[in-house]
């Protein structure tokens, strides 16, 4: 095989994702609606409860809905990750997963240009969303759109690598609702998309702890700092190793000499 | 037949003494079957005899540990993907992606195995043409009928041109006009370009007298060779006959 091939394979999973997905229609505005609805309803009931002190990367106080965004952001992708790995599951079942493994080209970087595929799309849809937002007053300074970019891809492939590594363990269709209550909101709640860390702190050392270490903050405060033109190393360094042991750990879930697949 | 010298004879399909199971229960027990270039083999067993788990072995959908398996020569646990790329398939579960239209699912196996743009806009034309669906080629898979989406996953699996065809049950659930056209499709294909044919099924009428035939009963390999020995040597007079007569032998 040679490296055109490998890039028109990566092309031609991108575009069947990206045609899947404008075709699904109800799966493109439930997509979108999530975030609008946390930033129009719960950010303007929660403006007044939930005061933001002034931490980086803003320089100033700020509103609550502007706090929120790079959370939603990363939320979109969380939800992304997760969508995909239950069409890999439905897919396994349903059997268009055989198809992808049987080509000729390398297991692992067939997982790999389906993750990228799913990425790319979910970058779409934040970038979607943060257009919306920006009606909404939530204006970060336009190099931050530019940016972003970076921190949106290494987050949107590290939550879609945890997908892939949970489809990998999860044996049938049924079972993803245990995924929903115990991987997604876990994550998402016990982050700082919603509040600031040191108000989890305040309330609870050990929860604001596991906070510290879920990879899902990392995320949120990479794409934060990201949108506002700063780099948060910490932040960076930690989406980076998650990635690896993520996608280190579906590529062994999918081998079958290895892996879990043979499990019956 | 369309050999050449140098494949005429040569085994599309090697399969060494497999065994397999599930934890401790045995699926598949020292099976062997050689599927030779440009033959139609007919994988006869009933449900749950271990066809499915003997074509994701051959898949690679989970692993050989005991025995062997070849695909135009080549080991498919140590020259894997040369092996997969002689390979077409049509599992037993549909694949195709309903939302995506006929044109693109076949682009999309194009894509999958590495074909050059300009030869898979060719050959997916063709196809189209070959199964008669080229004026529906922008329809969605989900407006077709099961036959039709049948004939195109057949159809699909030829694109690259293997040397091997793997379709497990395949007519299953299909009416008897669909059946025969898919059945004309495979045989085809396996006559005119020496594609040899694994083709798994518990529908004994499936079966003519020149196929080769391996009958698979609780995991093992209880005949193989051409249908009308198999007649002869259980003195029947029709293939399910002697399908019924070897497996209830088995089994008593």
């Amino acid at each position: 095989m040679s490296p055109a091939q490998y890039a028109r394979c990566l092309f031609g999973i991108f575009t069947r994702e990206a045609l899947r997905f404008v075709h699904q229609r109800e799966r493109f505005f439930g997509a979108l609606v999530r975030p609008l609805v946390w930033l129009f309803i719960f950010a303007a009931g929660f403006r007044s409860v939930l005061g933001v002190s002034i931490i980086p990367p803003y320089e100033t106080y700020i509103l609550y809905e502007e706090y929120i965004v790079p959370g939603l952001a990363a939320m979109v992708l969380l939800f992304s990750g997760m969508q995909g790995s239950l069409s890999m599951v439905y897919d396994r079942e349903m059997g268009s997963m055989r198809l992808l493994m049987v080509s000729p080209f390398p297991r692992w970087y067939l997982l790999v240009c389906k993750l990228t595929a799913g990425t790319l799309v979910a970058i779409l849809q934040v970038y979607l969303f943060l257009a919306i937002a920006w009606f909404w007053d939530v204006r970060p300074p336009p190099i931050g759109y530019l940016l972003v970019l970076p921190a949106l891809l290494l987050s949107g492939l590290m939550l879609g690598a945890l997908g892939l590594l949970l489809s990998s363990l999860i044996r049938q269709l049924e079972n993803f609702a245990g995924v929903m209550n115990f991987v997604i909101f876990p994550m998402f709640f016990a982050s700082s998309a919603l509040y600031p860390l040191w108000r989890i702190r305040d309330s609870s050392v050990p929860l604001y702890q596991i906070c510290l270490y879920n990879p899902f903050t990392s995320a949120v405060e990479l794409i934060r700092h990201a949108l506002y033109g700063q780099v948060n190393p910490e932040a960076l360094g930690w989406v980076a190793g998650a990635l690896a042991v993520f996608l280190g750990g579906a590529v062994y879930g999918y081998d079958p000499a290895r892996g879990l697949m043979q499990r019956k | 037949m369309n050999l050449s010298p140098e494949t005429a004879g040569q085994a599309a399909l090697e399969i060494e003494n497999v065994a397999f199971s599930y934890g401790p229960r045995s699926v598949l027990q020292d099976v062997s079957i050689r599927v030779p270039v440009g033959a139609f083999c007919v994988l006869l067993g009933v449900n749950g005899a271990g066809k499915t788990t003997l074509f994701s072995l051959l898949t690679r959908l989970f692993l050989c540990r005991q025995g062997s398996i070849r695909i135009l020569g080549r080991d498919l646990h140590s020259n894997g993907r040369k092996a997969l790329a002689e390979l077409g398939v049509v599992f037993q579960q549909p694949t195709l992606d309903l939302d995506l239209s006929l044109r693109q699912n076949l682009q999309y196996f194009c894509v999958l195995q590495g074909l050059d743009p300009d030869l898979a806009g060719t050959r997916v034309e063709q196809a189209l043409r070959d199964i008669q669906l080229i004026d529906r080629s922008g329809d969605r898979v989900r407006q077709l009928s099961g036959g039709q989406r049948r004939r195109l996953e057949l159809a699909r699996a030829l694109l690259h041109q293997p040397r091997l065809l793997l379709a497990d049950e395949p007519t299953v659930g299909l009416d008897i006009h669909s059946r025969r056209a898919i059945l004309e499709q495979v045989r085809a294909a396996s006559s005119e370009h020496g594609v040899g044919v694994l083709w798994a099924t518990h529908l004994v009428d499936e079966v003519r007298p020149d196929d080769q035939v391996v009958v698979l009963h609780q995991g093992r390999v209880l005949v193989q060779g051409p249908a009308e020995a198999m007649l002869r040597s259980t003195a029947a007079e029709t293939v399910e006959e002697a399908f019924n007569r070897l497996t209830r032998e088995e089994a008593a």
